[in-house]
């Protein structure tokens, strides 16, 4: 085997040797990309709607009767970051147990949905919420007041979670 | 008012004014970079600063204005200081010698527009400044003591070196065309014969493509930015630069740019010359209406060789080392003494 004979000048021919040709064939491509169709999002303008098998921030669903937690503290044991801290509390309602503070440390979060999997009463999902920005580290510390939400809003992701019951 | 007064007034309310538009048409050249590139990618680019993003520029130059100004521990602080500002003043220097379009008349006042164009080194002038340019990016390289900056600034002036020959050569045959160094000679050369159509392109094709690639090199401008090779010197020369010391080399870069373009302009693709002579569009020579006409010719050929500068920066691959001495040697300079030689001949056999 001699590889020295397989050199630059002897691959190519007369017009590729010029390079002129190439080049120009190289400049015609980048002009016809220029006319093309753009992909890019206008971002706040434009917002990226996701489907219900997205995992954003992580909530807890609220019904008109109050949350669905019962406080029984799994989420906070599966959780691989130990991002939750659950207390629970008693009340004299039908629903006994609920929770006294309930908070999902975002920094620590990593969106991983086993809280959800593991939630016996659905009462803790992912939502579709993707931006998060926090102006210090204790903003990111969310207690129950941020993490209610409204049962009507998480239609989406409920129906999913059904599909896998 | 006596006569020397009159003329240090004039140069320099011109010499203010095209300082101003030196940045001016350096932020434009930043502008279309962003956009073209952007629209080459499939990408919209900036859009958000003042209408379709053409605030864009100042905002980076302001940006730059903020930033802090490290200076390496063990740099050289008076030529690590100096390098940027010699490229800069370089950069502009070379446009004293550069007319923009025809003259204008007043009374009997010739005003001509550009500082000196009729002055008769001009390309003279034009090829020592461009190769004192090295100077500033090679002391850049050097007083940063660090050495892929070092590797960069030498990098740069073995490009230019190399490169210059050839662009000197290929303006040797405009030069035996012309019979003058001056640039306003060149220009009106290709404007008053052949009714404005005696572009050097059409005489001398091979000169041209010589010194468009050598201005690519001269400029540090892909296929030939090896000075600045982001993937292997990190940014080459300016490595330590930072702050408005990194925007000056960056202004200097752009300006040098749209002084390659302004030169191929003038020296091949005919000047200011109008399609059309300008007697048939009733216009009178050295009024300020054909002036206008002529700067909006040249203005327009000048901002089409831009969009080529940058659109070539999009679609070809940087050169390798080897690669770009062996056509700087091999190829270039014996093409552009064969072209010298064959206008020489043909100067003497037709003429």
């Amino acid at each position: 085997m001699n590889n020295t004979k397989n050199t630059e000048s002897e691959r190519m021919n007369f017009w590729e040797k010029l390079y002129i040709p190439e080049i120009a064939r190289g400049l015609g491509l980048t002009l016809a990309e220029m006319f093309k169709p753009k992909f890019t999002r206008q971002y706040p303008e434009e917002r990226w709607e996701p489907e219900g098998s997205y995992r954003g921030r992580p909530v807890l669903v609220n019904e008109e009767s109050g949350e669905r937690c019962v406080a029984c503290g799994l989420c906070s044991r599966v959780c691989p970051a130990l991002a939750i801290e659950v207390q629970a509390g008693e009340t004299e309602r039908e629903k006994e147990r609920f929770p006294t503070k309930f908070e999902i440390n975002m920094l620590r979060c990593i969106y991983c949905g086993f809280c959800e999997e593991v939630c016996p009463e659905e009462a803790i999902v992912m939502s579709k919420d993707y931006e998060l920005v926090f102006q210090s580290q204790d903003d990111a510390i969310m207690d129950k007041e941020k993490l209610l939400v409204p049962v009507a809003q998480l239609q989406d992701r409920l129906e999913f979670l059904r599909q896998y019951r | 008012m006596p006569e020397i007064l009159w003329i240090v007034i004039e140069a320099s309310v011109k010499a203010l004014a095209l300082v101003a538009g030196i940045q001016l048409m350096a932020a434009l050249n930043v502008y279309l970079e962003r956009k073209i590139s952007a629209f080459a990618q499939g990408r919209i680019g900036p859009n958000r600063v003042g209408p379709f993003g053409t605030l864009q520029p100042f905002a980076d130059v302001f940006k730059l204005f903020m930033k802090e100004d490290i200076v390496p521990k063990n740099a050289d602080k008076f030529f690590h200081a100096l390098a940027p500002v010699l490229s800069l003043s370089i950069a502009i220097a070379v446009w004293a010698v550069i007319p923009f379009s025809s003259y204008i008349q007043i009374g009997d006042r010739i005003i001509y527009l550009g500082i000196a164009p009729d002055i008769n080194i001009g390309l003279l002038y034009i090829l020592a400044m461009t190769s004192v340019g090295v100077y500033g990016i090679t002391l850049a390289g050097w007083s940063s003591n660090n050495k892929y900056s070092l590797l960069g600034g030498l990098r740069s002036a073995a490009q230019m070196i190399s490169y210059e020959l050839s662009m000197g050569l290929a303006l040797v045959g405009v030069v035996l065309i012309t019979g003058s160094l001056a640039m306003n000679d060149i220009v009106n050369d290709q404007v008053n014969n052949w009714g404005g159509w005696r572009w050097n392109i059409f005489i001398q094709p091979v000169g041209f493509i010589i010194f468009l690639i050598a201005s690519f090199a001269e400029t540090n401008r892909a296929p030939f930015d090896l000075p600045e090779a982001e993937p292997e010197l990190v940014g080459g020369f300016n490595t330590e630069y930072s702050g408005m010391k990194f925007g000056m080399f960056f202004l200097a870069e752009y300006a040098n740019m749209t002084t390659s373009a302004v030169l191929i302009v003038l020296i091949y693709l005919g000047g200011w010359a109008l399609p059309v002579p300008p007697e048939t569009l009733g216009l009178e020579q050295g009024s300020i209406l054909l002036a206008a006409a002529h700067f909006g010719v040249f203005f327009a050929k000048v901002l089409l060789l831009l969009f080529f500068f940058i659109w070539v920066r999009w679609s070809i691959p940087r050169f390798r080392y080897d690669q770009l001495m062996n056509l700087g040697w091999k190829v270039l300079l014996p093409l552009a003494l064969l072209n010298v030689l064959v206008t020489a001949l043909g100067v003497i056999f037709l003429k």
